[in-house]
């Protein structure tokens, strides 16, 4: 009797003690309200260095939706926990974060918490953001305090028990978010520097480039490994990449300016929209992330260098094709592809050759099934490569056979499994895609703009 | 030999497989509406309906099409029995030169068959892959909705005109 209350008495304690502890843990002091600050008190030289971050942080992607207004937030992004909306980060008093300040913002950028003290999902990056430096926090939000506010109530999250009580967030930050571990390297340039602080910071490309574990955050053992993004397979940009012609940093400087580049080819889905807004940028900033993700690719061996060689002088001369076994997917490539993809003219104006093609060396079909479906839009005002897409004349079926050739006939890597299953997924979350986010087929880039604060 | 449907008809069509169903259209079949822009799928003058949406004919060879519907714009209506889309066009004066006119046409058809009431931005949007040269396109986008409208209000004998 008196062992059954005493363990009681533990047990309650315990609970108590627990309490406390993931309540110390998980609660964050409000931050108090401001009245939204009038757009002439922020500098214009601020309000500039704003933009060009912002387009860094690709902030506008996740932030906007599909024919929505800029940065008004609601555009669902689907995890495997669950669907998130983005939040409006305009300058709304009700619906936006006009009423926070500068401290709260920069709370929000280093620990994912609102200026409520709610904790905000890691879906918003801030095991990245964190890095970002006080003055380029400031920056950040004098831009987005000076746009136009938008009063748009952002949806609820659609997650399941326990995954919608906010204070399991607060767990995931004491294993997954870490300040720590961004110092400068003395020993390498200014440039490789920048570009460190900015690929692993603001523009966080190991959001997609790195594959996530169980618990929905980066695996730090496989950094760069290749993720994904919007039913996209973000390719491997460490020395695992698929690129058929290896990266380095003038390639990369151009592709990410341009989006595309005649070696490698057209940064399509989700890279569409960071190619855009890296157009906007100093050069400085893309040469930089440029010189750091060229040193994560790294040198490539002594093969692949001499492979990449023999692809762009295969794909210089005109060879006729191999033989094949998939009829079907050879006539279906010959007549509807080879005039542009062989015409000999390269990108811009030509279709790339697919032999330099990314897509078609990667782990699975998805890429190839999207391009394929949906084509390439034209970005306004600029030379850039378009394409049909071909979802209302061809079949599952046909496309397919079609990427089943391609694989086999530009790849040494052995046939991708359920090519067709690929294919149906890809139609459907396409369907969905374009009802809900900015257009995938166009990144524009509005050259009027160009500089504007 | 393959047989090819067009504006409801099976036609016997001799040609490869990997014909451009443009060219059939134009050279075997005489129905000269969808034109010869690019060749590329870049302009959008050769569009027509292939199982109720729009499909590019200049890059859909002849091989992708087996068992399926293709309508052109002479199967919507005629100089004496124009359809909504036709009409819509001619009151608004829609053409200039008229050479991008019949692809502009096709498309928005499809899109008025599943979405009956578009908004100016929809319509934008889903012309967007064609290409006019003379400038007539807000007399367009004005041509679509009074379709929109005609589609709407149309006697019986006109609505049933619809392509497949």
């Amino acid at each position: 009797m008196i062992t059954g209350r005493l363990a009681g008495g533990l047990f309650a304690a315990l609970v108590v003690a627990g309490a406390a502890v993931a309540f110390a843990v998980a609660w964050r002091p409000g931050i108090a309200a401001v009245d939204p600050p009038s757009p002439e008190t922020f500098d214009q030289t601020l309000v500039k260095r704003g933009r060009d971050l912002v387009a860094i942080g690709n902030c506008s992607t996740c932030h906007t939706l599909r024919g929505g207004q800029d940065f008004a937030g609601g555009r669902p992004v689907p995890t495997p926990f669950g669907t998130i909306y983005s939040s409006n980060i305009t300058p709304d008093a009700e619906t936006g974060i006009g009423r926070w300040s500068e401290a709260a913002f920069r709370r929000a950028m280093r620990s994912g918490v609102a200026r409520s003290g709610r904790h905000l999902y890691p879906t918003f990056p801030y095991d990245h953001f964190t890095h970002v430096s006080d003055e380029d926090d400031r920056a950040l939000y004098a831009y987005l305090m000076t746009r136009q506010p938008v009063h748009a109530q952002a949806r609820e999250n659609q997650l399941p028990f326990p995954l919608d009580q906010r204070a399991m967030i607060a767990g995931w930050k004491l294993v997954f978010l870490r300040r720590a571990g961004l110092v400068p390297a003395p020993t390498r340039s200014a440039a490789w520097n920048r570009g460190a602080y900015l690929v692993e910071g603001l523009a966080h490309c190991g959001a997609c480039h790195t594959p996530r574990n169980v618990l929905g955050a980066e695996r730090a053992s496989a950094q760069f490994a290749g993720g994904e993004a919007d039913n996209w397979n973000a390719y491997a940009i460490n020395q695992q990449s698929p690129a058929p012609v290896p990266w380095d940093a003038d390639a990369l400087f151009a592709y990410l300016r341009n989006g595309w580049h005649p070696d490698h080819g057209v940064a399509r889905g989700p890279m569409a929209d960071v190619a855009s807004n890296l157009s906007d940028v100093p050069d400085d900033d893309v040469r930089a992330i440029a010189t750091y993700m060229a040193d994560v690719l790294g040198p490539p061996t002594p093969d692949r260098k001499r492979r990449g060689e023999e692809v762009l002088a295969r794909v210089s001369s005109t060879s006729a094709p191999a033989t094949q076994a998939n009829a079907a997917g050879a006539a279906i490539y010959a007549a509807a592809c080879a005039a542009c993809h062989e015409s000999n003219r390269s990108l811009p104006y030509g279709g790339v050759d697919l032999a330099l093609s990314t897509a078609f060396n990667a782990s699975d079909a998805r890429n190839a099934a999207n391009i394929v479906l949906a084509g390439i839009g034209p970005v306004a005002g600029e030379p850039s490569p378009i394409m049909p897409g071909f979802a209302a004349s061809m079949s599952d079926a046909q496309i397919a056979a079609l990427l089943d050739y391609l694989r086999a006939r530009f790849s040494r890597q052995p046939a991708w499994p359920g090519v067709e299953r690929a294919v149906a997924d890809a139609r459907r979350t396409q369907t969905v895609f374009l009802q809900t986010s900015l257009s995938p087929d166009n990144a524009p880039t509005d050259l009027r703009e160009r500089g504007k604060p | 030999m393959m047989t090819l449907k067009v504006n409801g008809r099976d036609h016997q069509v001799e040609a490869e497989p990997d014909t451009p169903l443009l060219y059939v259209l134009r050279d075997d079949l005489a129905l000269n509406a969808a034109k010869f822009g690019c060749g590329l799928g870049q302009c959008g003058a050769c569009t027509v309906i292939v199982d109720g949406r729009a499909v590019l004919s200049c890059v859909t060879p002849l091989l992708l099409l087996d068992g399926k519907q293709v309508t052109t714009l002479e199967g919507l209506g005629s100089i004496e029995t124009p359809a909504p889309i036709q009409r819509a066009f001619m009151e608004e004066q829609a053409a200039q030169c008229g050479y991008c006119i019949a692809g502009m046409m096709m498309r928005a058809q499809a899109l008025l068959q599943k979405n009956p009431k578009p908004t100016d931005d929809e319509i934008r949007t889903e012309l967007e892959p064609h290409l006019c040269r003379c400038g007539t396109h807000m007399r367009i986008l004005r041509a679509v909705h009074r379709a929109a409208h005609l589609m709407q209000t149309a006697d019986a004998s006109t609505s049933q005109r619809r392509s497949q």
